[in-house]
């Protein structure tokens, strides 16, 4: 098999196997959730149990890009559809909550003007767009940080999954729809600030975004937010409905003759997952401080597809854990030799494709096994001894 | 060959009516026209590339035809619908290479095929009631995969994946069944099974069978038509079909 083909081949996972994963994961999320803004905001900064601030906003990114991660395994892992354009759901959600903290800043901007942003004062314009409408007002901001996406995710799930258009030549639309949107949103008139994007934000809901507290708040919210994502999609993969879109995935052919609409169900997980793409692009947004149209890059997007593959798709959990993983490894490295980052994340990718086409969550039991095997190797059992001679 | 006269029209489970597809010039189907009775079990034979694919693609909503007409029960036109809407007219396909869920156990193929609500967010809050839990049960034991229930599909056998397949039809409850070349690649044991099974099916619904199996075909004991080059080349029993002169010719006079 082809590393091309692998990337198409199913990866199943064994059903009843996950609910250790879960427990575990869950945990994982509460604790993050309530113990890192407590190390945070309480332990004094001289001690050893300090939690350091820029430590928090680095978590909270690692899980938005976690949240990333599990919205394409559910397409992906699940579905067999390999999105390389989830990056722009992404973005556009990032993009809402962008737009929302912009309208926030008011007229404490450089040019002082209370109502056009800064940049739109730069470019001379006289008044707000009527896409900027109704940013003002952080609800409808979170409903649009899902519902552009999930919109957008519909118009190309309904004109591409009712052709049967699938496979290698979905992924590379799906990589020219980012690209496009890239294009559209660095053009200045497109109004939504051009290559600098949107940035200089200053609070949320009134908050001061460079305060511990509110960090420590976009965190908290952050694991929330993963933990229910991750829940849903359990819920929905252990439903009929994710029996069949497996089933989908593994013969679509025999799905459509079972009298199935398979476009219906593809274009429902698809959206669902851009949907939840979004969330994490919103969560991300004010935890970094910017958005700008390098997020619509189609190398993001690749990115992203490498965390599910190398923490391991068609588990959801493997993905949040290939997602934090990576994106930690990311930082170290990229800390101490940047140039290697690409190929260390480019090598990774073809040794898992090839070697461990379950990741590593997948791979974990077998080595686990293996490391048994050899203790129980060097301490032969002693209840055995025959078992070590050689027949003779 | 022609098919006329109005009672086998407005009675027929399945009435295909001059039916001609072209691929690129070349007619895979050239003005075929059969008709299936309601009940009946019926052998469809031919050599390669004779059209037999093809017929099963346009009869099941793949393929749409460029001329004539396919008529189920007498009054409906499938030849405006897709797939989906063929299967709940009541019409099941079965594939030439087995084609079963491998990754799901054999007791979730039969759920995810059994006559159910078909709309997306039924199948999202779908819980299985007794009744189809039971009727998924009576046929794992008629196909002989009780005790293969909770096996991944993908780990079983060769022959065993077809009468899977087979099971799976037989949960959607369709009216008429297509099965293609459902003995293709079994033991002899399996294949007098599979006749058992099918032989236990007969008059439950109307069946077409399409093999290359002279044998499988003969121990049916079922009329037969024979296509070729995409039209019928002869119809009747198996026996007086193998010894028309146009069958001959076809099959060895080359």
């Amino acid at each position: 098999m082809s590393l091309l083909q692998r990337l198409y081949a199913p990866q199943a996972q064994e059903p009843g196997k996950g609910r250790l994963a879960s427990a575990i994961l869950l945990t994982v999320l509460a604790a993050i959730a309530i113990l890192v803004p407590l190390l945070n905001l309480t332990v004094p900064a001289d001690s050893a149990f300090h939690v350091p601030t820029y430590l928090v906003s680095l978590l909270g990114k690692y899980l938005c890009f976690a949240m990333l991660a599990l919205s394409i395994d559910l397409i992906w892992g699940f579905c067999g559809i390999l999105s390389l354009g989830h990056g722009a759901f992404f973005a556009l959600g990032g993009y809402a909550m962008g737009m929302y903290m912009m309208r926030q800043i008011g007229d404490r901007g450089v040019y002082g003007n209370a109502e056009l942003p800064d940049f739109m004062v730069f470019l001379n314009w006289k008044e707000l767009p009527w896409y900027w409408y109704g940013f003002d007002f952080f609800p409808f901001a979170v409903v649009m940080a899902l519902f552009v996406p999930g919109l957008l995710a519909f118009v190309f799930g309904w004109l591409t999954f009712r052709s049967r258009v699938s496979g290698v030549y979905l992924s590379i639309i799906t990589q020219a729809m980012t690209y496009a949107l890239m294009l559209a949103f660095f053009r200045n008139d497109m109004g939504f600030g051009g290559n600098n994007g949107l940035t200089d934000f200053k609070d949320l809901l009134g908050f001061d975004l460079q305060s511990d507290n509110t960090r420590a708040v976009l965190l908290a919210s952050t694991c929330v937010a993963l933990a229910g994502c991750y829940l849903m999609c359990r819920a929905i993969v252990a439903s009929k409905l994710g029996r069949l879109i497996a089933a989908i995935r593994d013969d679509e052919a025999r799905v459509r003759f079972l009298g199935y609409r398979v476009e219906n169900f593809k274009l429902f997980v698809f959206v669902l997952s851009a949907m939840i793409a979004g969330l994490a692009g919103a969560l991300y947004v004010p935890q970094v401080g910017i958005i700008n149209p390098g997020e619509f890059a189609p190398a993001n997007s690749i990115e992203a597809v490498i965390w599910v593959a190398i923490g391991g798709r068609g588990t959801l959990y493997g993905a949040i854990a290939g997602g934090v993983l990576v994106n930690y490894a990311k930082t170290v490295l990229t800390g101490v030799i940047p140039e290697v980052w690409l190929f260390a994340l480019g090598g990774m990718f073809i040794a898992v494709t090839l070697f461990f086409p379950k990741g590593l969550v997948g791979s974990l039991p077998a080595a686990i096994d293996w490391v048994k095997r050899r203790i129980g190797k060097r301490n032969p059992p002693a209840s055995s001894p025959l078992a070590e001679e050689p027949g003779q | 060959m022609n098919v006329t006269g109005r009672a086998s029209y407005s009675e027929s489970q399945l009435y295909v009516d001059g039916v001609t597809v072209s691929f690129d010039g070349f007619k895979a189907l050239n003005n075929l026209s059969f008709v299936v009775e309601p009940g009946e079990m019926r052998a469809i034979i031919g050599p390669n590339g004779a059209g037999k694919t093809t017929m099963m693609d346009v009869i099941t909503g793949k393929t749409k035809p460029d001329e004539g007409r396919v008529i189920f029960k007498g009054d409906i036109d499938l030849g405006k619908r897709d797939e989906a809407a063929v299967v709940a007219l009541g019409i099941g396909r079965k594939f030439q290479r087995p084609s079963v869920f491998e990754n799901h156990s054999v007791f979730d193929n039969l759920e995810l095929a059994i006559k159910s609500d078909r709309s997306t967010f039924a199948c999202l809050f779908d819980r299985l009631d007794a009744d189809r839990k039971s009727k998924i049960e009576s046929t794992l034991e008629r196909i002989g995969l009780a005790g293969e229930r909770d096996q991944m599909a993908g780990k079983l056998s060769h022959g065993q994946k077809q009468w899977l397949e087979i099971g799976m039809l037989l949960v959607q409850d369709p009216e008429l069944l297509f099965l293609d070349e459902p003995v293709a690649g079994m033991t002899d044991a399996e294949t007098e099974a599979t006749v058992e099974l099918l032989r236990d099916l007969r008059g439950e619904r109307s069946i077409v069978v399409v093999e290359h199996d002279m044998a499988f075909v003969h121990a049916l004991g079922v009329k037969v038509t024979v296509l070729h080059e995409g039209s019928v080349l002869a119809e009747g029993s198996m026996d007086q079909v193998q010894n028309d002169p146009h069958v001959i010719e076809v099959y060895l006079g080359r």
